[in-house]
């Protein structure tokens, strides 16, 4: 069979696949920085030396990590309108379930960054007179995003591949904006390869800046 | 909000609950649907990890040749272009490349069953992954080690088959069970595509009998069961082909 892409206009670009386009990247960007602020808390939680809170965030992350994504956007898109009694939409959905999602797996790269701060440095944090909070605030924290930061960025680019999978509960993203100019403009094979085409080129140049960054990292430490 | 998880023990086909809660005979309980579902979740899976580890060696391997002398040999980029080309694809959109585009656009897929393509999909995406590791792995090794193997007059193949892959592999164990982890998790994707698997249940046995709650209670609990599993498997592997004075950790591990 021969594929024909002429179908695919920039006129097709705009009216179908622009919002989605947009939608992926807002949601790649919330989920990130809710997931980062929040995967914080779990892995401050985490290092805490209080039993209760380290067992609750431990049972979360790893909980969180041994379902797949996919099956926790089903439970928060089918049962939590079931809970609350109201419908919250495809859309709403995923942004909950990717924050609730990342939150596990940016604790865990979170963690590893405060871990990887010398104890000199929180031991001169604290004979400088500084609180618990401050401590983290001024010293630690700013270090370990610092350090992570190229982790954090290979994360947030899975993140985005993993965007594709709301086309599943139907939310408007990218994957689902190419089936539907497909499917209306009978070449839906051409539109699934245009939308590995235009996931690839995205994905590959922010992994790119991401190996540049890191370089630049490496020299400057 | 009571949970009736008598549901598991219902006919598929009138929704009875059934006294035998297996079913008997041709009749399906939900239960029995489940287990089935489980299974094919279980054999994705493995039959993806087989063609993960098999190519993601091969391609580890060809990464980590040595450079000719006008500079990267042309094998290791090729293989590193499949590492590129694998790993910046979301697998849901793979998944549905090999599922409605690869059979006919390739008419020599297109008599290929349906669960093969979607675990091509799954073991190349996985592939490029273990591919990194394995690379990472021979990489992390000694330079002592390959000169040792080629000047005990080992050939370039044998220096990896006996000297450096043993090594690499069970260094990096810790990250294979993840990936191991993962592939299982993925194979949920399938789902998209229409494969039975526990998925495909949940969303399906969820919507017949308006139970969602348990179902998905049912379903989730088995995939932690599953993961957990697969990490205790892991473990034990690690345990058993440590290399003394090698690897200084034990444990599972993420």
């Amino acid at each position: 069979m021969v594929l024909d892409f002429s179908f695919f206009t920039w006129e097709v670009f705009r009216s179908y696949v622009l919002g989605g386009l947009w939608f992926s990247l807002a949601l790649t960007l919330v989920a990130t920085l809710g997931g980062v602020f929040f995967g914080t808390l779990l892995a401050l939680m985490r290092l805490s030396g209080i039993k209760a809170l380290e067992l609750t965030a431990a049972v979360y992350v790893n909980g969180m990590r041994s379902i797949p994504l996919l099956m926790v956007l089903l439970w928060f898109f089918l049962l939590v309108p079931l809970v609350i009694g109201r419908p919250i939409g495809a859309e709403g959905s995923a942004v909950i379930t990717f924050v609730a999602f990342e939150a596990a797996y940016f604790s865990e790269i979170m963690r590893a960054g405060i871990q990887s701060i010398p104890r000199g440095q929180v031991n001169a944090g604290f004979a400088l007179g500084m609180s618990y909070g401050q401590n983290m605030k001024l010293v630690i924290l700013p270090q370990a995003f610092r350090n992570m930061l190229p982790v954090l960025m290979t994360q947030t680019i899975i993140l985005f591949q993993d965007t594709s999978l709301v086309y599943i509960i139907t939310a408007h993203d990218l994957l689902h904006g190419f089936t539907v100019a497909g499917n209306n403009l009978s070449h839906p094979r051409e539109a699934y390869i245009l939308a590995a085409v235009l996931y690839f080129v995205i994905c590959y140049s922010l992994s790119n800046a991401v190996k540049r960054l890191q370089q630049k990292i490496a020299i400057i430490r | 909000m009571a949970l009736d998880w008598s549901i598991f023990c219902a006919d598929t086909i009138d929704q009875q609950v059934q006294a035998n809660c297996l079913g008997v005979g041709r009749d399906q309980t939900y239960l029995g649907w489940l287990i089935e579902a489980w299974g094919q979740t279980i054999m994705v899976a493995v039959l993806a990890l087989g063609v993960a580890l098999v190519i993601g060696t091969v391609v580890g391997v060809l990464r980590t040749l040595p450079d000719t002398p006008h500079g990267k040999s042309r094998i290791a980029r090729w293989a590193n272009l499949w590492v590129e080309f694998f790993r910046n694809i979301p697998l849901l959109v793979q998944v549905i490349l090999w599922y409605h585009v690869v059979p006919v656009v390739f008419p020599v897929f297109a008599d290929v069953p349906k669960l093969l393509l979607v675990v091509i999909g799954l073991g190349f995406f996985t592939s490029a992954r273990i591919a990194e590791q394995v690379r990472a792995g021979i990489q992390a090794l000694p330079r002592g080690q390959r000169y040792a193997g080629l000047a005990l007059g080992f050939t370039t193949r044998q220096t990896y088959r006996y000297v450096l892959l043993p090594m690499a592999f069970r260094i990096i164990i810790p990250p294979l069970t993840s990936e191991c982890m993962n592939i299982f998790k993925n194979s949920s994707v399938a789902f998209a595509v229409s494969i039975t698997e526990l998925t495909f249940f949940a969303q399906q046995a969820g919507e017949e009998t308006s139970r969602g709650i348990e179902i998905y209670l049912a379903v989730t609990l088995l995939y932690i069961i599953s993961a957990f599993a697969i990490n205790r498997i892991m473990a034990f592997i690690e345990k058993r082909v440590r290399v003394p004075g090698f690897v200084a950790s034990t444990g599972g591990g993420h």
